[in-house]
């Protein structure tokens, strides 16, 4: 039933289908594209649609742009979805705390919020990059402590409304610790609307992904659409589809992304207004 | 007026609180940062460990970090930031140099995105589920999902480097003694590239924010009272709808400010326009800490005042905000 209701939007099925092929893609570059993609393959600057063995062509060191395409899908992907997992899980923790305490913890931990939000996010993931030093985990850990504070704003307001209702009073009465109430009742219920901003998250962390490779602080083992961008800007004059190429991906993929989410969210809402 | 005060003092209290925290989580990230001030230094004019040893003393970093902390704080209080390593010279001195740039660029972003976001929120938004309003939140969503870098790139190709219609980079023509209107219009050429990437990016969100406003205010029943009474339908879009949903979007106007700023800084390096993102490339190319947390601090304190002006007006806009203390 749900399903032909999601089938029924298009947008939604665009989105899926595009981020099905990102996985694929994903999924099959080391097994099409074995060895490391950042090795010189051929000669510099083929351009794309004219040799066979590079049907993209090759970039300004050589390398074989098609094999760079599929194996930036991994890292934009997965640093995507990682972050925007770990911003979820900082914010609705601190979310839950907060609104679940109240008085002065909820106090601290707002006016903690509120400076992150001050800081500009992405400035804020830069400087961490930058003093740490640029590696997946650190890039991930860099997105999420600039994204955490969303996510956190709304388990706080959807805890400060769950923990009036009776049984969580009850459990109370029960002789149930604190936290085990905050984390184990009140926390699984304010999930569904901290959720919802999924794919928001994701989409936001590929780009500040992106961003950050573009400016030279992504891992530097690992290929990056961003950074093949930032490579493709040396010659930007003579050729452009350097650059223009990975953009497009990254187009598609936060469409994708932003699509699919509006889709199930929707589908999700209108599920829980006929229940 | 007494009201607007009101609102400003506690708002004023609670920002001290607020950039208090910056300033703290600043100073440990400097601390997580290998090396310090005196490595730096030796690093880029050579030294033993004798002068290291020197130094430290005499810079007070052999301190413990409580005092180091306290000393930050006291020399924050003067407005002294430290001294750049990388430009040998004192941080709030380059910050004041740049910042201008920075604010001429996201002012007038800002105005762009705000304007022409909320004039195509209206357009589509007037009818909404027509073909108009489709097509424009499928070119939202578009322009949500496009990277500001690249879309900078793009712009650079097809009207710098293709048509040469604008310049590729900087803020103005280097030594070309322009002086007064002729300046100006030097100025206003450069930035149009720069501007209208960082505004594209920002615009999506102020149409989509009119759109779904004016299709909540559609539902309100003064609007079917409006109807009954038969006014004009274009009337009733310009005149109720839209401007009731426009004052959502002068809250957004501050909250989106931080990112704004985050995102000159790709804006700024792809065009070189010398302000603070830029400035924040540069530092993390030259491994500048002190200089980047500089620029950290400088625009925290930008978003606060940009906030507190952006309260002000609310509270101008609606008389209901601040009224009575208990009600905010």
């Amino acid at each position: 039933m749900s399903l032909r209701r999601f089938t029924r939007t298009p947008e939604a099925v665009a989105g899926v289908v595009v981020l099905a092929l990102l996985a694929i893609m994903a999924l099959a570059a080391p097994f099409l594209f074995p060895g490391d993609p950042q090795s010189i393959a051929g000669p510099a600057l083929v351009r794309p649609f004219q040799d066979w063995a590079f049907p993209l062509g090759t970039d300004r060191l050589g390398r074989d742009v098609l094999a760079e395409l599929f194996h930036g899908a991994r890292t934009s992907l997965a640093v995507g979805l990682a972050a925007a997992a770990a911003s979820l899980a900082i914010g609705t923790i601190v979310g839950t705390l907060a609104g679940f305490a109240g008085g002065i913890v909820d106090e601290i931990l707002m006016r903690i919020t509120d400076a992150f939000q001050t800081v500009p996010g992405f400035l804020l993931a830069l400087a961490f990059v930058s003093v740490v030093g640029p590696s997946l985990g650190v890039v991930v850990i860099a997105i999420a402590l600039s994204a955490w504070t969303g996510p956190a704003r709304v388990a706080r307001a959807e805890v400060l409304s769950i923990r009036e209702r009776d049984y969580v009073a009850s459990a109370r009465v029960a002789g149930m610790h604190p936290l085990a109430i905050a984390f184990r009742e009140v926390m699984p219920n304010a999930l569904p609307p901290v959720l919802a901003l999924s794919s928001v998250m994701v989409a936001g962390a590929i780009l500040t992904e992106a961003a950050l490779s573009f400016l030279g602080l992504g891992d530097p083992n690992r290929v990056t659409w961003g950074g093949m961008i930032a490579e493709g800007r040396a010659v930007l004059r003579t050729a452009p589809f350097l650059s223009i190429a990975p953009g497009v991906m990254l187009v598609f993929t936060v469409l994708g992304v932003y699509l699919a989410g509006e889709g199930i969210v929707e589908n999700s809402a209108v599920k829980r207004g006929l229940a | 007026m007494n009201r607007a005060l009101r609102l400003l003092r506690r708002r004023l209290v609670g920002s001290v609180f607020v950039l208090l925290i910056v300033v703290v989580g600043t100073f440990f990230l400097l601390e997580a940062a290998p090396g310090d001030a005196v490595d730096a230094y030796i690093g880029s004019i050579g030294g033993d460990a004798g002068l290291a040893e020197l130094l430290r003393q005499r810079w007070g970093l052999d301190q413990s970090t409580g005092t180091r902390l306290a000393a930050y704080l006291w020399a924050l209080l003067h407005l002294d930031l430290g001294h750049s390593v990388a430009f040998s010279r004192p941080i709030r001195d380059i910050l004041l140099e740049r910042l201008p740039n920075t604010l001429l660029l996201m002012g007038s972003a800002t105005a762009l995105s705000f304007f022409l976001g909320s004039a195509l929120g209206i357009v589509a938004g007037a009818r909404p589920g027509s073909f108009r309003d489709r097509f424009l939140s499928i070119g939202s969503l578009a322009l949500y999902a496009v990277p500001g870098f690249w879309l900078a790139l793009v712009l650079v190709i097809v009207f710098a480097v293709d048509l040469r219609w604008f310049p590729i980079a900087g803020i103005e023509t280097i030594a070309s003694g322009k002086t007064g209107l002729a300046r100006a219009a030097d100025i206003i050429h450069h930035l149009v590239l720069p501007v209208t990437a960082l505004g594209f990016i920002y615009l999506a969100l102020y149409l989509r924010m009119m759109r779904a406003g004016m299709a909540e205010v559609w539902r309100q029943d003064f609007v079917l009272a409006l109807r009954a009474r038969g006014i004009p339908r274009r009337r009733i879009v310009l005149a109720h709808v839209a401007r009731n949903a426009l004052l959502p979007l002068v809250t957004m106007l501050g909250l989106q400010s931080a990112q704004m700023l985050g995102g000159s800084v790709v804006i700024e390096s792809v065009f070189s326009v010398p302000g603070l993102g830029r400035l924040a490339q540069e530092a993390v190319t030259a491994r500048d800490t002190p200089l980047l947390l500089g620029i950290i601090l400088i625009s925290a304190v930008l978003v606060v005042v940009i906030n507190l002006l952006v309260d002000l007006a609310y509270a101008f806009l609606d008389p209901r905000v601040g009224a009575s203390e208990a009600g905010a």
